[in-house]
C-alpha cells in the first residue's frame, strides 16, 4: 500500500495497533475531555504507584477513545509517553511533545494532541481530587479551563445532551 | 505478505479512464492538437472532432448539439449556471433558489452572489434528502430568476423529481438548472422530458477524463460568461479548448448509453446486497438517503459509536478505499451539510460511510467488504467509551 501523506507512519502504526487501550477497573483517576458533538472522545485511567524515591508515578495508564485517526493515534502515544513518570513529569508532557512522538500531525489534527494532554492532566486531577491531596494551582487552573470548554459547548448543543448520557450510559 | 488486492469504493469521487476511452484520448492528443479556432486544416481537424465530440454528449441528454457548452469542470459549469444566468437576467429579478443538499460549488456560488446583492433561497429536504416540488412552488416569486436542485445527491445519492420541479419552474417562466454530475451516464436523462433548462454534467464521474465537463443551456437561457477571451465555445467561453478530453468525454458517454441499463441493474443489485448485508452483520447502524430513489452506484450508512475518518482509515489498511462525511476528515473540520440537512445529528453523522460502487465493482469484492466490514468497525469500537 502506498504511504498515506496525511498521517506519518507512527501515525498509522498508532492507529493499526493502539497501545494501551481499554479501561482500568478501579482507576485511581479518570480524566474525560471532549465531546461527542464535535467529534472526539478521550477517557484516560491511571493507577498511581511509588517509586523507588519514594514519588508518586503513574504505574499504569490505559485509554478509551472515541475519535480520528489523530484522536485514537495521541492517545495511545501519550499512554507510553506519561507510563512510569512522576506525576509532575507526566503533568509537563504538552502538546508538542505528543505530535513530535509521532512524527508530526497535520496543522489541522493538532488539537488532538491538546487532549491527550488534557485528559491525562484531567486523570491526574481527578486522582489528587479523590484522594484530598495539595493540588497545583496551575492543574485547578487547567482543570477549570477544560471544565468551562465543556460547559461552553454543552450549551451550543443541548439537544444532544441527552444523546451523549444515553451514549455514555448514564 | 501476499499483496491483497486493493478495492476501490469512491466512485462518487472519481472513476477511473475507461481503457476504450484512454485509446480515444490518446489518438487524439497525438492527432487533434490544433487550436479549435484556427482555419488552416489541423485546426479545423480538431475543430471536426470537438463537434462530433458535442452532438455525442448532447444525444445522451436529449439535446441538440449548439446547446452545450464545453466547460474544465462541473464545478466550473455549475459556478457559470449559477453567476452567469444571475448577472445576465438582473434586469428581470435577483432572486436564486437552492436545495439544502447542493454540492458545494453551487452552495458556495450561491453564497457569494448572495453577498452580490443576489437574494437566495434555500429550500428544507426531507429525512430522505428529497426537495418537495410543492416547496419550489411555494418559493417562488416574480423576481425569481433561477431555481437550481441537483438531479442526485453527491453524498447520499437520493434523486429528486426533476420533471415535476422543472414543470413548476416552466409553469412561472424561471429557468431551471440541474447538477446532474452524479447522474449523468448512470440513469436516464432527457432534458425536454424533464424540464430542464440548464444542466451540469462531468466526465471524469463516468470513466471519462478529468479536465471535461459541459453545460447544457438551452437557447433562449441568457447567460453571462464567466471567462472572457477569444471566443471559443460561441463567445460563452474563452479558453483553448481540450479536445483529447472532450473527446474522451464523448466517447465515455457513447459506452455509457450502451451500458446503462444493463450496468445500472447490476450496480443496483450489488449495492442492495451491500446495503442489507451491512445492517445486518453490524449492529447500530442505519441507510442514509432513500431506499429506492437512489443512484444505482451509492451506499451511505451512519455506523453509531464510531468516528467516520478512523473506519475508512481502518478500511484503507485493509485495501478498500471509501469516503465519509465526518467533520474530522474535512478540511474545514466540519460535518457533512448534507447529512445535517436531511436531519442527522452530530454522532450519526462522525460515523458516516459512503460507498460508491462502479464499472470494476464485482460480487467478490462486495463479499470481501463484507466479510472484514464487521472486524473494522470492531476494532474502533472496543477502544472507544461508548460502545460497551
Amino acid at each position: 500500500m502506498p504511504d498515506n501523506k496525511e498521517y506519518t507512519k507512527k501515525v498509522i502504526q498508532h492507529f493499526k495497533n493502539p497501545h494501551n487501550f481499554g479501561r482500568i477497573k478501579n482507576a485511581d483517576g479518570i480524566g474525560k475531555v471532549g465531546n461527542i458533538f464535535c467529534g472526539d472522545v478521550m477517557w484516560v485511567y491511571i493507577k498511581v504507584g511509588k517509586n523507588r524515591k519514594g514519588k508518586e508515578i503513574i504505574k499504569e495508564i490505559k485509554f478509551e477513545t472515541f475519535g480520528c485517526v489523530a484522536a485514537v493515534a495521541t492517545s495511545s502515544v501519550i499512554t507510553d509517553l506519561a507510563k512510569g513518570k512522576t506525576i509532575e513529569e507526566a503533568l509537563d508532557i504538552n502538546k508538542k511533545e505528543i505530535a513530535d512522538s509521532l512524527g508530526g500531525l497535520p496543522p489541522i489534527k493538532l488539537h488532538c494532541s491538546v487532549l491527550a494532554a488534557d485528559a491525562l492532566s484531567e486523570a491526574v486531577y481527578d486522582y489528587l481530587f479523590k484522594k484530598k491531596k495539595d493540588i497545583p494551582e496551575k492543574l485547578t487552573a487547567r482543570h477549570e479551563r477544560i471544565q468551562k470548554e465543556l460547559k461552553l459547548i454543552e450549551e451550543k448543543y443541548q439537544d444532544y445532551v441527552e444523546i451523549r448520557k444515553r451514549a455514555l450510559g448514564k | 505478505m501476499a499483496k491483497r488486492k486493493r478495492i476501490y469504493l469512491d466512485y462518487a469521487a472519481a472513476t477511473p479512464l475507461d481503457s476504450r476511452v484512454m485509446k480515444e484520448v490518446i489518438l487524439h492528443f497525438k492527432k487533434s492538437f490544433g487550436n479549435t479556432m484556427s482555419l488552416h486544416s489541423f485546426g479545423q481537424a480538431a475543430k471536426e472532432v470537438l463537434e462530433n465530440s458535442r452532438e455525442k454528449v448532447a444525444s445522451l441528454m436529449g439535446a441538440q448539439r449548439d446547446e452545450v457548452i464545453f466547460t474544465g469542470s462541473a464545478t466550473e459549469a455549475n459556478n457559470f449556471a449559477l453567476k452567469g444566468v444571475a448577472f445576465a437576467n438582473k434586469s428581470r429579478g435577483k432572486h436564486i433558489i437552492i436545495s439544502a443538499v447542493e454540492h458545494p460549488c453551487i452552495a458556495e456560488s450561491a453564497h457569494w452572489l448572495g453577498l452580490q446583492g443576489f437574494e437566495i433561497t434555500e429550500l428544507k429536504v426531507d429525512k430522505y434528502g428529497l426537495v418537495d416540488p410543492k416547496d419550489v412552488e411555494k418559493a417562488l416569486r416574480k423576481e425569481t430568476i433561477l431555481v437550481s436542485v441537483m438531479h442526485a445527491n453527491n453524498e447520499i445519492g437520493t434523486i429528486q423529481p426533476i420533471a415535476e420541479i422543472g414543470a413548476v419552474c416552466r409553469k412561472a417562466a424561471v429557468f431551471f438548472h440541474t447538477d446532474a454530475a452524479q447522474s449523468f451516464g448512470k440513469i436516464p436523462i432527457d432534458v425536454d422530458k424533464m424540464n430542464i433548462d440548464l444542466l451540469t454534467a462531468s466526465s471524469h464521474k463516468m470513466y471519462g477524463p478529468k479536465g471535461a465537463a459541459c453545460l447544457f443551456k438551452r437557447k433562449k437561457v441568457k447567460i453571462e460568461p464567466l471567462l472572457h477571451g477569444g471566443g471559443h465555445e460561441s463567445g460563452y467561453r474563452s479558453s483553448t479548448v481540450n479536445v483529447p478530453a472532450i473527446a474522451g468525454f464523448a466517447k465515455a458517454c457513447e459506452l455509457c448509453r450502451e451500458e446503462m441499463a444493463s450496468e445500472a441493474e447490476r450496480l443496483s443489485h450489488l449495492r442492495d446486497k451491500l446495503i442489507s448485508g451491512i445492517l445486518t452483520e453490524v449492529k447500530d447502524t442505519q441507510l442514509n438517503g432513500h431506499a429506492v430513489k437512489r443512484l444505482p452506484n451509492n451506499v451511505n450508512i451512519s455506523f453509531f459509536f464510531v468516528e467516520g475518518e478512523s473506519l475508512m482509515m481502518q478500511l484503507d489498511l485493509m485495501g478498500i478505499a471509501v469516503s465519509t462525511g465526518s467533520a474530522c476528515s474535512s478540511k474545514k473540520l466540519e460535518p457533512s451539510r448534507v447529512l445535517q440537512a436531511i436531519g442527522l445529528k452530530p454522532h450519526q453523522i462522525h460515523g458516516s460511510l459512503r460507498l460508491s460502487l462502479g464499472r470494476q465493482t464485482t460480487k467478490e469484492e462486495i463479499d470481501y467488504v463484507l466479510k472484514v466490514l464487521p472486524q473494522a468497525v470492531e476494532n474502533l469500537r472496543k477502544i472507544s467509551p461508548f460502545s460497551r
